[in-house]
């Protein structure tokens, strides 16, 4: 259980693994997230979305970006290494239906978990419009993906390197002005893009969902520690989402309490280069 | 208070020579006289820098002595506390005889957790309240401390590693479901694995034993005790699995339908913590029991330097309840170094909850108390972080639903407090996720799982109990509901 099978490296942070795990790969549908936790005595344990999965060979697939020590050890782990601890799938699944015109919107990472969404969406009869965005060109992943689901395709990097120089607002400003203008925006990617991206079309009164990605541990509902609030209610990321319409979600809220654990966070992290440094010598 | 340990042991065994000196046997006034044993426990000054058991557990001579004071009631109104019905007079004077095997053996005829249950049932509530020791000298906590020579004897038990797992009978073929690990779970896997039926527990987290695990504190329920138990399920067969969570890993129904599985228990506790739906409740610094108790707990960040999950720290912590959850994180609060922990609870003392023991030792370690008083909102600065609670003050009205006197809010009362941590222990509902991915499984209003009395569900071949039917309950409750629905499974696989 639990094995890595194959591993690819995206760009310099980001990773793609294929994880054996049968009854998650059988029961996970898009939108839906996993708890990942390395060290069964002394790990975190942390939300990673599901890309991708296959049901009849039994393994799922997670991106992930190497920002924090368990996503730098995973990062680190090769085939055939197991993950210790992996419980899932959890969540809520999107809500795919058709509804005509679906702009889906992802940044840096956040692309990972749009892909089955766009995916999705296009299998229910959406027309699906993409726009990707990172901070450069080495950042951009599943470029190839998305285009091969996209009716149209839009690409920016902040520092135009590739595609469009903008932020993926701009474009989603201009789709909100088009006619017809969009039916649904999703849009996956750092809070601060998904905040923006939903005062972008909150004038146009384009529903849009946004997918959080908060602090965990149990991620069933236990600990609410991923608690939001969304439209003056609280809501648990874990059980409640991971989707919720962007318009209600008290971004600056969950921004606080997500970095809440910063400093212990870059202590640990520093502490977890300075090992993986050591192995390699020692190695 | 604290006690000196060599002191205790000493006047304990010049009790015992006396006793086992004399000429005559003991008549009950003898009994009576002979002084309650208290509980050696490591002084206040020193537990709150570590995390090990508070309570060290009586010596020998101290059992024998505590036992005497037993007068064998022929009513045994001890036995109508036990929600297990253990044969208290028959294990206790064993103990007065020094012998103690026969004490624990009478003991595992009706329970299966002793060394948890001796350590964490509310005694005084239950075997010890009617005790007629403690009526005849008016104080509860001058009752036969029936729950520390429980402990006593198991703990012996497993030191001296005379603890078996109980015989398994022969392979039936027949497959059953537990779904979780907890108290109640444990129960169920165990009797119903003892007939020969192949058990599996699934449990969501990353570690067996539920809220022994994730919730109670080591200090008060060490986590190796909990570890044995569920040892002792793996040495009698029972398969665990961990990181499986029913309902999203695999539905109920798939269980039964498509895995092969007989029966199903479902023991999936109260796990869903309640907010009090007042401003400021999602500012950095403001934690439920739960997530403040698992970070502490399964997640280990007492061990700053090696655990990855940390709780932020505090100068000023506030806990909000007056429930064992709110003892447990406050005197948690105390250990992760916060310099001032109050406890504020909208009730008196009287009212509180939590068991007297644990009330003793949360002031003991300094845990400042505020009753009548109740947070009503939370401010916080630029970065989010609480920093401040506004309170309300209480005198109590008539008497509630739950017997317990109201609290009614004086107007004009409101003042703040400077907190920069706030914990809300005002308690758990039932964990949700069966009842949203299982349509057949009825609940009542609050969620809990409705079964009938012999621990059905709505949905055949599904049991259910402990918190997930009763709210949230006692260790030594989901035990109870545990074994009858054991039995239940038993008679349906035949």
């Amino acid at each position: 259980m639990n094995t890595i099978l194959a591993r690819e490296q995206l760009s310099e942070s980001v990773f793609k693994i294929r994880v054996e795990a049968p009854h998650i790969a059988s029961e996970r549908k898009p939108g839906q997230f996993v708890i990942v936790q390395l060290d069964t005595d002394f790990g975190e344990r942390i939300p990673l979305t599901i890309a991708d999965a296959n049901a009849d060979e039994g393994w799922i697939m997670l991106i992930f970006q190497a920002v924090g020590k368990t996503t730098h050890l995973l990062a680190e782990m090769e085939i055939g290494d197991t993950i210790a601890n992996l419980l899932g799938p959890l969540g809520q699944p999107t809500h795919i239906e058709k509804l005509g015109r679906v702009v889906c919107v992802g940044g840096g990472i956040g692309v990972a978990p749009l892909h089955p969404i766009a995916k999705g969406m296009k299998e229910a009869g959406n027309e699906v419009i993409t726009i990707i965005g990172a901070r450069s060109q080495d950042l951009i992943i599943l470029e190839d993906e998305m285009k091969a689901i996209a009716d149209a395709f839009i690409c920016c990097t902040d520092d135009g390197s590739y595609g469009r120089k903008a932020l993926v607002t701009e474009p989603l400003k201009e789709l909100c002005e088009a006619d017809p203008k969009p039916d649904l925006v999703v849009a996956i990617g750092p809070p601060i893009m998904m905040k923006f991206c939903a005062e972008t079309t909150r004038p146009y009164e384009v529903p849009t969902v946004v997918s959080l990605n908060t602090i965990m541990i149990d991620g069933t509902g236990m600990c609410g520690g991923c608690r939001v609030t969304v439209g003056g209610e609280t809501k648990f990321v874990c059980v409640d989402g991971p989707e919720f319409d962007g318009h209600a979600v008290d971004f600056d809220n969950m921004m606080q309490r997500l970095g809440a654990y910063k400093v212990q966070e870059d202590h640990d992290h520093e502490k977890c280069h300075l090992e993986i440094a050591a192995q390699k010598v020692e190695a | 208070m604290d006690l000196d340990y060599d002191q205790i042991s000493k006047e304990a065994q010049e009790a015992l020579d006396a006793v086992l000196g004399r000429e005559e046997p003991l008549k009950p006034r003898d009994r009576m006289a002979i002084p309650a044993q208290p509980m050696p426990a490591q002084p206040s000054g020193v537990r709150v820098g570590n995390m090990d058991e508070v309570a060290l557990g009586y010596t020998e001579a101290q059992a024998r002595v505590e036992a005497m004071r037993c007068l064998q009631c022929k009513n045994a109104p001890c036995i109508d506390g036990c929600p297990v019905r253990i044969d208290i007079p028959a294990f206790v004077i064993a103990c007065a005889d020094g012998d103690f095997q026969k004490a624990i053996d009478i003991i595992k005829a009706n329970s299966l957790l002793p060394a948890i249950c001796g350590r964490v049932c509310p005694q005084e509530v239950q075997c010890q309240i009617d005790c007629t020791v403690g009526r005849a000298l008016k104080d509860v906590e001058k009752s036969v401390s029936i729950g520390r020579l429980e402990r006593y004897v198991a703990d012996l038990e497993r030191a001296q590693g005379k603890a078996h797992a109980p015989a398994v009978k022969a392979e039936t073929g027949k497959k059953v479901a537990v779904i979780g690990s907890g108290p109640a779970s444990i129960t169920v896997a165990a009797d119903v694995r003892r007939e020969g039926h192949a058990v599996t527990v699934f449990e969501a987290f990353h570690k067996p034993g539920g809220v022994m695990m994730y919730g109670i504190p080591e200090f008060r329920l060490p986590k190796d005790i909990v570890q044995g138990e569920i040892d002792t399920l793996r040495e009698m067969g029972v398969e665990i699995q961990t990181n499986f969570v029913v309902g999203r890993t695999r539905r109920l129904q798939d269980l039964l339908e498509k895995d092969g599985y007989d029966a199903v228990f479902v023991g999936t506790g109260a796990g869903l913590p309640k907010f009090m739906s007042i401003p400021g409740e999602n500012l950095v610094g403001v934690y439920s029991a739960n997530e403040y108790l698992t970070r502490v707990n399964l997640m280990r960040a007492f061990d700053k330097e090696n655990a990855d999950t940390p709780v932020l720290p505090s100068r000023r912590t506030a806990v909000l309840g007056g429930g064992n959850v709110a003892m447990d994180a406050a005197r948690c609060a105390v250990r992760m170094g916060a310099a001032e922990v109050h406890l504020v609870y909208r009730r008196t003392e009287k009212e509180m909850p939590a068991r007297i023991e644990e009330i003793a030792h949360a002031k003991e370690e300094g845990v400042i108390f505020h009753t009548l008083e109740n947070g009503i909102s939370f401010r916080g600065g630029d970065d989010g972080r609480v920093h401040t609670m506004e309170c309300l003050r209480y005198e109590l009205g008539e008497p509630d639903d739950s017997g317990r006197r109201r609290p009614v809010p004086i107007k004009g009362s409101e003042f703040l407090m400077d907190v920069d941590c706030v914990i809300v222990a005002i308690g758990n509902d039932s964990n949700p996720l069966i009842k949203q991915t299982t349509p057949a499984i009825e609940t009542n209003r609050w969620g809990n799982i409705l079964v009938d009395d012999t621990g059905k569900t709505t949905m055949d071949a599904v049991y259910a109990g402990g918190d997930i039917v009763l709210g949230a309950a006692t260790v030594i409750l989901a035990m109870g509901e545990g074994r009858r629905a054991a039995a239940s499974i038993n008679a349906l696989l035949g």
